[in-house]
């Protein structure tokens, strides 16, 4: 846990953990799996692929670092590998909009940013 | 038995020099009043927080503030169902004997008190720190998300949303403590600023300054009792990226759970009090607690059904949307509304029939839910 290395943590890269025991997928990282309690799940790199579940154009922000961005698109993907996850994408994406990951700066860091794949 | 024997409220807007205190207090003595009692005989108080004076025991802050000596205190946090439910535990308390007469208070100066920034920043931490709030999302981002998925699966439209503001706005015309006073329509609605599409600002809740109380007790205080038939809460998530499908949300559990509890079923209920931060959230709630099939709640607001002298009045008071909404107090004023129309108090709002009501809050991102069944009794 102590190592972990992805876009949260200032690296190019969206990880998500597998659980050996019951096989569940999950993004927010923890020592646990919580679908069955077993420990230490296995930390995997994600393909960035992905398909756009919900979309919202933030048009109002509350801080300066994040209003010098408006508007940006806030996604929820769904992953190929099987978990969701909320990333920026670009403005035009619509639900149901196949979609890979790059990165982008956001407010002084890089941020997941997704682009329809063509 | 449980009953909710006063309410008190005062106007939400802006409240220039009053903290968070004075606006707990100043509803609190009315509920006692309205209930009859003394401030001597509440024995048990459940407040909510405060995100402009925050505190980690602001029960007994207000207790000490207001003058009492509970034998049992302490804050409730729920998000937007922190005031069902801290009704939802009054009712086990009195009924498990641990207190006779339970004050439930919420008040915030969120106006006045802080800067709409800093209202929405606080807001938008309910996303998770490392995984959500780096992106910039606002609570109205959380919730547009969901309006997207939503409109995609069940054919909802901008235009069906709106009629949820314009409706609340129309409630609110006629209470006189509302937060907003000027009619709107739906082509208002739609022109007004995007803030997280497919929201615009008059699909949010305002952020007003206000206070709103109730006391819940063992034995009714007066004739006409508005006695808890029953309540239960679903709790599926709390980050938006971890809930689940849209026809698996916490309402429709929280709801199944409550009518189970109650013996009460929808056909029974005459009156609705539904937590509505967004249009968004009222249109999905109403769906998911069956007072409306999915993608037909729009229809029923422009047939009047849910109109003061429709089929079920809803929020006469006019919501969050229009009545205002200052933390946990917000949702509190449905309830406080609920009581008038169950005890014939509502003046011009009134309703023909509120013998039964069904109250429903959500916090979070449609995270947590409480449900609530109210019957009259004489």
């Amino acid at each position: 846990m102590s190592g972990f290395k992805d876009w949260t943590t200032g690296e190019t890269a969206i990880v998500y953990q597998s659980c050996d025991s019951c096989g569940a997928k999950q993004y927010f990282r923890r020592a646990f799996c919580a679908a069955c309690g077993a420990p230490d799940p296995a930390e995997k790199l994600a393909s960035g692929a992905g398909t756009v579940y919900a979309t919202s154009l933030v048009c109002r922000a509350a801080t300066p670092e994040t209003r010098a961005h408006v508007p940006y698109n806030i996604v929820l993907v769904d992953t190929l590998e099987g978990f969701r996850m909320m990333a920026h994408g670009d403005n035009a994406l619509v639900i149901g909009d196949k979609v890979t990951a790059r990165f982008a700066q956001f407010a002084g860091r890089l941020v997941p940013y997704f682009e329809k794949v063509s | 038995m449980s009953f909710i024997t006063g309410v008190g409220l005062t106007p939400y807007g802006k409240h220039e020099g009053s903290s968070s205190l004075d606006l707990m207090s100043k509803a609190a003595e009315l509920a006692i009043a309205d209930a009859g009692l003394k401030r001597s005989d509440i024995d048990g108080i459940l407040c909510g927080y405060s995100t402009v004076s925050p505190h980690i025991m602001l029960a007994t802050v207000f207790a000490e503030h207001f003058g009492i000596h509970p034998s049992y205190a302490h804050a409730v946090q729920v998000g937007g169902a922190t005031g069902l439910a801290m009704a939802m535990l009054a009712h086990h308390l009195v009924n498990a004997g641990v207190a006779k007469h339970v004050l439930v208070v919420g008040g915030e100066n969120r106006l006045t008190g802080q800067s709409r920034d800093a209202s929405i920043q606080a807001l938008a931490q309910v996303g998770h720190p490392d995984y959500e709030v780096p992106l910039g999302p606002t609570i109205p981002a959380y919730y547009g998300l969901v309006a997207s998925r939503y409109m995609h699966e069940y054919g909802v439209t901008q235009e069906d949303l709106a009629e949820f503001a314009v409706l609340m706005r129309k409630n609110a015309l006629s209470h006189p403590g509302a937060q907003f006073h000027e009619p709107i329509t739906v082509a208002d609605v739609m022109a007004s600023k995007p803030v997280a599409m497919p929201l615009k600002l008059l699909d949010c809740c305002p952020v007003s300054d206000g206070g709103a109380a109730f006391v819940v007790s063992r034995e009714p205080t007066s004739e006409t009792g508005v006695r808890v038939r029953g309540c239960a809460q679903a709790h599926t998530h709390q980050h938006v990226t971890a809930a689940p499908a849209l026809s698996e949300l916490g309402a429709e559990i929280a709801i199944a759970k409550a009518r189970a509890a109650s013996g009460v079923t929808i056909s029974d209920v005459r009156y609705a009090a539904v937590y509505d931060s967004f249009t968004i959230t009222l249109a999905m709630l109403l769906e998911d607690l069956g007072l409306a099939e999915r993608g037909e709640a729009a229809a029923r607001v422009r047939a009047g059904y849910f109109d003061q002298n429709g089929e079920m009045p809803l929020n006469t008071h006019g919501g969050l949307l229009s009545y205002g909404h200052c933390g946990v107090g917000g949702a509190m004023a449905h309830l406080v509304e609920t009581h008038l129309q169950m005890t014939g108090r509502a003046r011009n709002r009134q309703v023909r029939d509120a013998s039964i009501a069904l109250l429903h809050g959500d916090g979070g991102v449609l995270s947590s839910h409480v449900s609530m069944l109210l019957e009259r009794v004489r």
